[in-house]
């Protein structure tokens, strides 16, 4: 506590300043010279190759590793070594990726499947994906496609934010509250759909509707069993809040109690390739889940524009004593707003599921904060604003990993969700405050 | 059932490092919203800033470690500077979101390869208490020390006596800050900003004054954790910043030893549940595997934290009339 | 004392014919094209306004006529989209809430701000400017602030004595009720020293018990050389306390006035009033409470 009472605060702040900027940049100086060939050795489970042209050992190569929501990279060693540990179980799908960026010039991957591969864990660890090289013309995908590809996905991704993010944000405008258990609604609608698809052999296209309902049904009794009978209490906002975060710890730490700390793969992904766009293809899964999202987010719109109820939901996040003073029901309100946004919560679970791809216990906490950013960026409280902010963050998050380390690309959005704060607090949609 | 063992475990868990850590955690979070109202859900990055500014100050630009714990306080003030301007103007509930996600990227930053030189990526940081360090700085001479359960080798015990010094005087500090007319602002800004703002008062310069105070005894918190463990980047998550609160709200947020005894009961219970969940699951009077003994604990802490909210929002220590919680 | 208050209305405070914009004696404050619009709604539109100094001023109007807006403007509370105005000569344009306040110019709010979970004597004490204490570093040396810190006690129940609250002052404002808490509102704000102090809606949610001492409390404002500038729907405590009365409509200033004559300006009638508000306060003051719903 010395600085505190320092002659002249201000001078030796700034000098402070001067100091710490040194260190950030001692950061950037530092990680140059990339050596590190091996990360994650803490975790169980691990990929390893050796990457060599005609029997030399390769340095300096980079390899990303992606999948279950966890991402790493690493570069090779001197010896052309490179091992990159993982948190998955016996059973997962890992892309290996070796980023030919890297490789010296006029050399290339040309074994089949190019540069990129899925790989399962298996019994043994570590597993070893080696990649052919030689010289040869790579594969290169242009910038331009790559932008395109990653853009595609982007939408695809904020759209299914999207559904999570309008729920959450509906929410917020008609009760006040931040709900952090948010993200469980996420987890509980991909757990569901495991149950009811894996567990008892429904077939999907019964047991993705089955999970929604049931979502929908969670919405309805965490209302009925808790929230209302909270807001009859009189607690604050803060205190729901935290009622909000202890909820989220609990419903997380119990899906880990059922499921496991692994992650478990929805049956019914389609992975047939569909070309779009010169070297741009998606699967058959990410299509149909892009199809979805636009649907039900259409008809969520035309649900919050032209029924009574949805007009008296926005009347309610506009003035809730106005509104309750014309004779709108606000209670009955909330509960059909739970009820929606635990359904599009579930939805977006299971479509997170088939995008990550797998169920984890903590997936729905791994985007809440992309969530939460979608919101605020929106503006607390609007729908549309949430929607927008979803499509903004989520194609950030996809773009940005075409400049920055695959594993800082959640970081991104979040800068910008502080940025954002900093010139237009209100959010894209929303209004000021008057005070008095 | 080794109860023995259990009850010796326990008692042990009274009195640790790690504790004295989150002790020290639980009152910059005590500063920041039992006393000033902010909604600081980044505690966490704000032990991360301390604990890695410590250990990076130590083994990248080699200085002293006692300078590299200057380095890890100054860090924290500079990241409260840099989370409290864009978000100190605004409502409540912003800073909640923003200081979560400012120690979210914190913590992935920590985490990247893209810095392993420096950070260590997911292995984190070790090494920097020794040569030289501070561990060579031990007062006290080779042997054992204490009784029973509380018996520490002269590295734990200096482990101890440094963070019980630290502990006490950042204990010491806010509540004479609290007891003094600046603290009275403070209060009063929590209760109602613009109200204080019509009385003249800087609003924003206090509040910035109080997320720097208690980010400082946030990265205190961080180092002294550093100095009995190594620095990983998969401490300082999110649940750990909630662990925190719930610390806090046990013990009552807007008191003095509140938030000190709310750790020491939070972290005891945890001490003691870890030993007794497995064991009971083992000897087969919980019928659960001993892994889902172990997740049970974390369903306590929930369920734990909305009931303490619900039912007793002032905490343990906390005075009836001083809901802490302002409608 | 309602005859005896009636015979210390300030008059002669302007010049000329007084019509919206009419120049002051002395004005205090002199506010020039103040304008603010939310969305496409014009809330304020202030051309030209001066108010007197060392009087008792009301700002009247319908809701929605952009008052508190012009108190949040005026006190930077919010920012205009363009105008200056400025307060004993200074220029206030840009200068936020809190330097507003040190200046002198203190406001009250229509929701009451009492700082629940501090005492009385301690929303006291907050109130009073240029304390040693609240400055960090000095805040650890009970040395520096202890001696000032008993004298803004002594001061601060004095005034506690005067609004009648220092029975109260070991509890939590919390539990005070409603009419209390503007008594400790507006005595906090005298905590500051204040030249000019604004209150807008002092009498809203008051008991009628409490309204009595509530005038006199703004009456002896003036008595004591500050000048008040009040936001209010009740017409009778304007007629019975203001001196001048500026009328809002629509973001403008549309009449100006002492409250005798302008009330019975046509644009007054047609922006605000009902034929039957004639009476005078000290008569009426049960019907005070129910008016003052009606206005809302």
């Amino acid at each position: 506590m010395q600085f505190l009472s320092a002659s002249n605060p201000k001078r030796l702040l700034s000098s402070l300043l001067l100091l710490l900027i040194a260190m950030v940049l001692g950061f950037g100086l530092g990680a140059t010279p990339a050596s590190a060939d091996s990360v994650g050795e803490d975790l169980e489970r691990g990929i390893t190759g050796n990457v060599k042209l005609e029997g030399e050992p390769l340095g300096g190569v980079r390899m990303i590793v992606e999948g279950g929501g966890y991402n790493a990279e690493t570069v090779t060693g001197a010896d052309g070594k490179w091992y990159i540990g993982v948190p998955g179980v016996e059973g997962d799908t890992y892309k290996v990726t070796l980023d030919q960026e890297t490789l010296p010039e006029g050399i290339a991957v040309t074994g089949e499947g190019g540069a990129t591969k899925d790989v399962v864990l298996g019994k043994t660890s570590p597993l070893v994906a080696n990649f052919f090289i030689g010289e040869g013309t790579r594969v290169t995908v242009s910038m331009f496609d790559q932008v395109v590809a990653r853009l595609i996905y982007g939408l695809n991704f904020g759209l299914m934010l999207g559904l999570a993010a309008v729920g959450l944000s509906l929410v917020f405008g008609t009760t006040g509250l931040s709900n952090f258990a948010h993200s469980e609604m996420v987890t509980f609608g991909a757990v569901a759909a495991l149950v009811l698809g894996a567990g008892l052999q429904l077939p999907m296209w019964v047991a993705i509707p089955a999970a929604v309902l049931l979502s929908g049904a969670m919405g309805w009794a965490l209302d009925a069993g808790l929230w209302k009978p909270l807001r009859k209490r009189g607690l604050a906002l803060v205190q729901l809040m935290i009622v909000s975060i202890g909820l989220s710890l609990t419903a997380r730490y119990l899906f880990q109690y059922f499921v496991g700390g692994g992650t478990e793969q929805l049956p019914g992904a389609d992975s047939t390739m569909v070309p779009l766009f010169g070297s741009v293809a998606l699967s058959m899964t990410d299509l149909v889940s892009m199809a979805i999202s636009i649907v039900v987010i259409m008809g969520f719109a035309w649900w919050l524009l032209k029924t009574k109820t949805g007009k008296a939901t926005r009347a309610i996040s506009d003035n809730p004593d106005l509104a309750a003073a014309s004779g709108i029901d606000v209670d009955k309100v909330i509960r059909t707003v739970w009820i929606i946004s635990g359904a599009l919560a579930g939805l977006a679970g299971v479509l997170w599921a088939y995008f990550r791809p797998g169920i984890k216990w903590d997936m729905g906490a791994q985007i809440l904060l992309l969530i939460f950013a979608a919101v605020t960026l929106g503006g607390l409280g609007t729908a549309f604003g949430a929607l927008i902010g979803s499509l903004v963050v989520g194609i950030l998050v996809e773009t940005s990993s075409l400049f920055i380390p695959a594993d800082l690309k959640y970081v991104g959005a979040l800068v910008v969700l502080i940025g954002i704060l900093l010139f237009r607090p209100q959010g894209l949609l929303g209004k000021k405050q008057r005070i008095g | 059932m080794d109860w023995g063992s259990i009850l010796n475990n326990t008692l042990a868990g009274l009195l640790t490092p790690t504790i004295l850590a989150f002790a020290l955690a639980t009152l910059g979070l005590a500063m920041h919203f039992g006393f000033a109202g902010l909604l600081n859900f980044g505690i966490a990055g704000f032990m991360a800033v301390g604990a890695y500014g410590y250990a990076i100050s130590v083994l990248t630009f080699g200085l002293p470690w006692w300078a590299g714990m200057i380095m890890g306080v100054a860090a924290s003030v500079v990241f409260a500077l840099i989370m409290g301007i864009p978000t100190l103007r605004l409502r409540g509930d912003y800073l909640a979101i923003v200081t979560i996600a400012a120690a979210e990227i914190l913590r992935l930053l920590f985490l990247t390869t893209a810095f392993e030189p420096v950070t260590g990526s997911a292995d984190g940081l070790f090494g920097y208490n020794n040569s030289g360090g501070f561990a060579d700085a031990n007062p006290f001479p080779p042997g054992d020390y204490g009784w029973g359960p509380w018996t520490y080798n002269e590295q734990t015990l200096w482990m101890l006596v440094f963070g019980l010094m630290v502990l006490a005087v950042a204990t010491l500090l806010l509540w004479a800050l609290m007891r003094s007319p600046w603290g009275r602002v403070v209060k009063g800004i929590r209760e109602d900003e613009d109200a204080v703002r019509a009385l003249g008062k800087n609003v924003f310069a206090y509040k910035m004054q109080a997320l720097i105070i208690g980010g400082i005894f946030g990265a205190l918190g961080g180092i002294v954790l550093a100095t009995s463990t190594n620095v990983s980047p998969g401490v300082y998550v999110t649940s750990l910043t909630f662990f925190l609160w719930t610390a806090l709200l046990l013990g009552g947020a807007a008191t003095i030893f509140g938030p000190v005894l709310g750790s020491i009961i939070f972290w005891v219970l945890q001490a003691f549940l870890t030993n007794i969940l497995p064991a009971l699951a083992e000897s087969g009077i919980l019928p659960v595997s001993g892994i889902q003994a172990a997740t049970l604990r974390y369903v306590l802490v929930g369920i734990g934290l909305m009931l303490i909210v619900i039912y007793r929002p002032q905490g343990i220590f906390g005075d009836k009339r001083e809901m802490t919680f302002v409608k | 004392m309602s005859s005896n208050s009636e015979s210390q209305k300030s008059t002669g405070l302007h010049i000329g014919v007084a019509a919206p914009g009419v120049k002051k004696v002395d004005p205090i404050l002199v506010i020039d094209s103040v304008k603010k619009s939310f969305g496409g709604l014009t809330a304020v539109d202030v051309e030209h306004l001066e108010i007197p100094r060392g009087a008792i001023t009301a700002l009247i109007g319908p809701n929605g006529a952009g008052k508190t807006t012009l108190f949040n403007l005026l006190t930077g509370f919010d920012n205009p989209d363009t105008g200056a105005w400025s307060f004993e000569g200074k220029q206030l344009a840009g200068i936020s809430s809190f330097k507003v306040a040190k200046m002198g110019q203190v406001r009250t709010f229509q929701l009451t701000k009492a700082l629940s979970l501090l005492t009385v004597l301690e929303n006291m004490k907050l109130g009073a400017k240029n304390q040693t204490g609240e400055k960090l570093l000095n805040s650890l040396f009970p040395f520096l602030w202890r001696k000032q810190d008993n004298e803004l006690e002594v001061k601060a129940m004095e005034l506690l004595r005067r609004f009648k609250l220092d029975a109260k002052k070991d509890d939590f404002a919390a539990s005070l009720s409603g009419g209390q808490r503007k008594l400790l509102e507006m005595a906090r704000a005298l905590m500051t020293d204040p030249v000019l102090v604004m209150l807008d809606e002092p009498m809203a949610g008051v008991n009628p018990a409490l309204t009595q001492s509530l005038l006199e409390h703004v009456l002896n404002l003036k008595k004591e050389g500050m000048t008040v500038l009040f936001v209010e729907h009740d017409m009778h405590m304007v007629r019975h306390i203001a001196d001048w009365v500026v009328v809002m409509a629509e973001g403008k200033v549309v009449a100006e006035g002492a409250p005798d004559t302008v009330m019975k300006e046509q644009a007054v009638i047609d922006a605000y009033l009902g034929a039957h508000q004639d009476t005078d306060l000290g008569v009426v003051t049960g019907r005070i409470k129910v008016i003052s719903e009606e206005g809302k």
